[in-house]
């Protein structure tokens, strides 16, 4: 994309943000609304300001993104695992998918209760809540990626005489890359989603931890700075991703190349 | 001399229908052989059988071990250069080590860098060419390589494959429906009809046509379009290829 067509696209990305600010602004000076309720874009920034300075951001902040990478890495290896094993093989379809897509179907906070008796407040509830939340999507768009991979190049290789894990590792998953970073990617969104479920219960640092503070003591500004953090996370870690593919997937002829 | 490919009373069912039933054929060590036919007479499953791509319902196929067989499409792995995807098939280094030579022979020197998405469709189907030739097999299949590609991409390919023939393949079957290919490539010809598909004619192809265009070969045109039914076309001006050939 030329350097123009880009800086126009990222003017009109910005420009929505920039219109929610102008009307936080408004709601938040003129338009009277008090700081208990909502405080303001200036207020915000103190409060981010003073976090920063005090390390409780980077605390915070890094205390987070661990569980999220954690949490994520975790799925990955296992969606990979069992995602290839289900694609490849219609009997461990058979025998696993059913009780997957079950396990799917069931509310994140659902498992909450379980993962509190099981392993506790600690650090390992939290992240395999948030590898549950971030395996789905992975798994699911992997396994549809290796049932679409064209027959005839596994013909080809089969002509070759290469079966089995040769036949994964040298044209099936290549093959399927295209959907395994898809599925990464709504994955790693997930896993934020998750982390912010995993948090609001017991944490004592974290992005979540900080909104249920902020609850507590009715502090909307350090509730809305926790906000923005997990927004600024969500779209650099889905830009992170995109730039990821951009960069894997140099060989694909669709429209974006 | 034991034949290269021998097949023997061989029955191919797809669901009810009898594609072959009790078919047997011989190809001779170093011949090419050219099947003609009707769309769906058979043709492709005869090949993809002797290919083993298809379990025959009875019968035998005896032929040697180490085959390459030419797709119609080029079915090159998308994400490697064109080097890769000629190594793709390469067990170890001596094989690894012909991976140039294939692809200087069949012209892609240049663009051996390439992925598959920068070439056009005379040239992915000569990385596939090239891609065959890299266990030396001693029988090469191709089935219809070249009847994706546009008229004058396909007299450059046929120049191409007759140098492979002629070069690094021992035995040669080629699926086609173009007449003036098969008499151009084959030393026999056969066509297929029918369901079950029976062989309805055979026309040997002499040396003498096949090295020199200029070779009178209207008789056996006019034969092979009767036998497949069609009206024979007048000769196309063969300029291309004959330029082509005399540059050899």
């Amino acid at each position: 994309m030329p350097d123009r067509l880009r800086g126009r696209n990222a003017a009109f990305g910005l420009a929505l943000p920039l219109l929610l600010l102008a009307a936080w602004w408004y709601a938040t000076t003129i338009g009277g609304i008090r700081v208990y309720q909502l405080a303001s874009p200036a207020e915000v920034l103190r409060e981010l300001g003073s976090l920063a300075t005090t390390g409780e951001l980077w605390k915070n902040l890094v205390a987070s993104i661990v569980r999220v990478a954690l949490g994520f890495a975790v799925s990955l290896v296992l969606a990979i695992g069992i995602g290839t094993s289900v694609g490849l093989s219609r009997a461990v379809e058979r025998i696993v998918d059913p009780t997957l897509q079950a396990l799917r179907a069931i509310p994140s906070l659902a498992w909450v209760p379980l993962l509190l008796l099981w392993l506790g407040i600690g650090e390992t509830a939290k992240i395999v809540l948030i590898a549950i939340g971030a395996f789905f999507p992975i798994y699911v768009n992997l396994v549809a990626g290796i049932r679409g991979v064209d027959r005839k190049l596994v013909e080809v290789a089969e002509m070759f005489g290469i079966r089995g894990f040769a036949l994964a590792r040298r044209v099936v998953i290549p093959a399927a890359l295209p959907s395994l970073l898809v599925g990464s990617r709504i994955g790693l969104t997930q896993a934020w989603l998750f982390l912010v479920a995993a948090e609001l219960l017991g944490a004592t640092r974290g992005l979540g931890f900080l909104l249920t503070e902020g609850q507590q003591i009715s502090r909307t500004d350090e509730i809305l700075t926790a906000i923005l953090l997990l927004a600024i996370c969500g779209k650099l870690s889905e830009s992170a991703m995109r730039a990821v593919e951009r960069r894997m997937l140099y060989w694909t002829d669709g429209m974006a190349s | 001399m034991t034949p290269a490919v021998s097949i023997d009373r061989l029955t191919v069912r797809f669901g009810d229908r009898d594609v072959f039933e009790e078919f047997s054929l011989e190809v001779a060590q170093g011949e090419t052989l050219a099947i003609l036919g009707p769309s769906g007479c058979g043709k492709s499953t005869l090949l993809r059988a002797v290919g083993r791509l298809v379990t025959p319902q009875s019968g035998r196929v005896v032929t040697s071990d180490e085959i390459g067989i030419v797709f119609q499409e080029p079915r090159l792995l998308p994400w490697l250069s064109v080097e890769k995807n000629v190594a793709f098939a390469a067990r170890g280094d001596v094989e690894r080590a012909r991976v140039k030579d294939a692809i200087d022979l069949v012209g892609l020197t240049h663009a051996a860098h390439l992925l598959p998405k920068a070439l056009s469709g005379g040239m992915a189907q000569r990385a596939s060419l090239a891609r065959s030739l890299i266990r030396s097999p001693q029988l090469l299949l191709l089935d219809e390589p070249l009847s994706a590609l546009d008229a004058l991409t396909r007299l450059d390919l046929q120049v191409a494959i007759a140098r492979i023939i002629r070069e690094a393949a021992g035995t040669s079957i080629l699926v086609t429906h173009d007449v003036d290919e098969a008499l151009f490539l084959a030393d026999r010809i056969i066509v297929l009809d029918g369901a079950p598909a029976s062989v309805i004619t055979t026309l040997d192809v002499p040396l003498a046509a096949r090295r020199v265009r200029s070779a009178d070969l209207t008789r056996e045109r006019n034969a092979l379009y009767a036998a497949l039914g069609v009206d024979t076309p007048p000769v196309a001006p063969d300029i291309q290829r004959t330029r082509l050939f005399r540059v050899q």
